[in-house]
């Protein structure tokens, strides 16, 4: 069973909010299904590549160009921002 | 039904326009009941069917799909129309830009009527986990439609759109397909450009044709295919008509049914299952039993890699840029009441009130999943199995042409009940997500359906073709469906 500091730790990577009640059901939960997926032990993977890309395929590059759309677009974008301040979306101080 | 609809609009017997109304008519009348669409775009609509009428008065030649109306899930990027992927964190979200199946669409003349629910982000196999609403299925309204494109394939089913776009994570077409009684193609991974859908597990993801014949899928799958350089995972596609590949004929052809899938399988779906079986030798089919021997595990390999994707293609929603942002003035029970909020908590505050419950179990699996000390157990081990599971396909077809089971162990479900069959649960997923897993193409069609409580539940039977094979999959599915 998780314990409730591997459920925070999670949960601050996630970024998730969590309340005492949450953090009991995904101990629960989270440890159910982590379970499960021990099945996978069973599983003989030596000398296997694991796949990165379903149908073969290699990176494929484009130019490093830069391209300049101007204004296009930005004020769509700007119309989803939660707080506007002018040109600039608001948040709250990250340092 | 397309190529129908398209004669009659060439021929003048009807014009968009009255053929657009009919079906707001008929949303107007049964929507409220089924629950199909989150969003109407009667104006764009309506705007859309007035231009191919006008061209079709000057005589101007028209697409097979212009002027026909479909519907949009809604997590597939639309210019200037709201999408909510069926979350709170996006309630008030408007795309600002067309994704790119869209944009082909509308070259092509295609009538949108609106966007459709699902499950929320997604995640889910009956849209029950929508914040706004559970689609029915319009041949029992108290049973689910299926998910997590359940609205989308009501839509089609309850006759409020002639087709529609779904995407497909790990049956995410297929499964709704089957339970409503109509056709749904997941495409070879690659296939179609999956930039403007709101990612979910990118290796997996793929959107697709629903409508109600094999042949409407094969031309609306023609008309979204094709490279992308938006998609990087996007292939080459030759410029192909699918629909021109529908002769009917499939006598010779092999069909491998996996001895895996078969064990457990119940009574009336099994019956269903041998007879359609029975139709496709008597239509000069081969078939043989085959194994996929890593099966079992495709159930973990898909939670794992799946999750996984999921947490990373989530981060994105954290109240800074767009989407819902919890103002935790006012809203936030965090902790520090006394002192200003910090940035930290702008994203755990939106975060956990703007997803819902399995949005954030999911989140949390495949954070876990990745973190430091796991990484190597769980998706690093995932993706070697992945690597098997796929081996076992290449496996079966050197010796098969294609792949045939039931779509799903079970007809649709009650509103509210699911299934606490242990084994059903694990069979109703592996039929469906290994196609995802091994990047192939599949298809399910109906097949037969079951009488329960007065109504004929549909079953549905799910092809599996070779890679980038969707013109062979797409002609066996149609032979069985008209012959």
């Amino acid at each position: 069973m998780l314990s409730k500091e591997e459920i925070l730790k999670v949960a601050t990577l996630a970024r998730i909010g969590v309340s005492d009640e949450d953090v009991e059901k995904y101990q629960h939960d989270l440890s159910e299904i982590l379970d499960y997926f021990k099945q996978l032990d069973e599983v003989d993977v030596a000398g296997v590549e694991p796949i990165g890309h379903i149908t073969g395929m290699q990176n494929k590059f484009r130019n490093d160009d830069a391209v300049d759309f101007g204004k296009m677009g930005k004020d769509e974008i700007m119309k989803n921002a939660p707080e506007v301040k002018g040109e600039y979306i608001k948040v709250k101080s990250v340092l | 039904m397309i190529r129908d609809l398209h004669k009659k609009l060439i021929n003048k017997e009807i014009t968009s326009v009255e053929l657009t109304e009919q079906y707001f008519a008929e949303i107007e009348k049964a929507d409220k009941e089924i629950g199909a669409y989150l969003t109407l775009t009667k104006e764009l609509a309506m705007q859309q069917a007035k231009f191919v009428d006008e061209k079709i008065a000057k005589g101007e030649k028209i697409d097979l799909i212009e002027g026909i109306p479909c519907a949009i899930k809604d997590n597939i990027c639309m210019d200037g129309v709201r999408m909510t992927v069926a979350s709170k964190i996006l309630d008030s979200y408007i795309s600002p830009y067309d994704a790119t199946v869209i944009k082909k669409l509308k070259d092509c003349g295609a009538v949108i009527l609106g966007k459709t629910n699902l499950d929320e982000f997604a995640m889910g196999s009956s849209t029950e986990n929508s914040a706004y609403q559970i689609s029915k299925n319009p041949v029992d309204t108290l049973r689910v439609a299926g998910g997590s494109s359940g609205g989308s394939v009501a839509a089609v089913a309850a006759k409020e759109a002639v087709w529609s776009l779904g995407t497909d994570t790990g049956g995410s077409i297929r499964q709704p397909a089957s339970f409503c009684g109509v056709v749904g193609l997941k495409p070879t991974y690659g296939r179609v450009s999956r930039s403007g859908a709101v990612a979910m597990a990118s290796s997996l993801d793929q959107i697709g044709p629903i409508a109600n014949t094999v042949e409407d899928c094969a031309i609306i799958l023609s008309r979204i295919a094709g490279q992308d350089l938006l998609d990087a995972t996007s292939a080459k596609s030759g410029d192909k008509n699918f629909e021109d590949y529908l002769n009917g004929e499939i006598a010779g052809k092999t069909i491998g049914v996996p001895k895996e899938y078969l064990e457990g399988l119940d009574g009336e779906i099994k019956i269903i299952f041998d007879a359609s079986l029975e139709k496709f030798k008597k239509l000069g089919a081969k078939v043989e039993e085959i194994s996929l021997p890593h099966s079992k595990y495709a159930l973990a390999t898909y939670y794992i890699i799946m999750t996984s994707e999921v947490s990373s293609n989530l981060a994105k929603f954290d109240g800074i840029k767009f989407g819902l942002r919890v103002n935790d003035e006012l809203d936030s029970k965090g902790q520090s009441s006394a002192l200003p909020k910090k940035l930290i908590e702008t994203y755990l505050d939106t975060r956990r009130i703007g997803f819902g419950d399995e949005v954030k179990r999911r989140i949390m699996l495949g954070t876990y999943a990745l973190s430091a000390g796991y990484y190597d157990a769980y998706y690093l081990k995932a993706q070697k199995v992945r690597a098997l599971i796929r081996k076992d396909f290449e496996n079966a077809y050197k010796k098969v042409d294609f792949i045939f089971s039931p779509t799903a162990p079970e007809v649709s479900f009650k509103i509210g009940e699911k299934t606490k069959d242990p084994l059903k649960m694990y069979l109703s997923d592996i039929y469906t997500i290994t196609a995802n897993l091994a990047g192939v193409p599949a298809i399910s069609f109906p097949i037969g359906a079951i009488a329960t409580e007065g109504k004929d539940l549909p079953v549905g039977g799910q092809l599996m073709g070779k890679w980038f094979d969707e013109e062979g999959l797409l002609n066996m599915a149609h032979t069985w469906e008209i012959k």
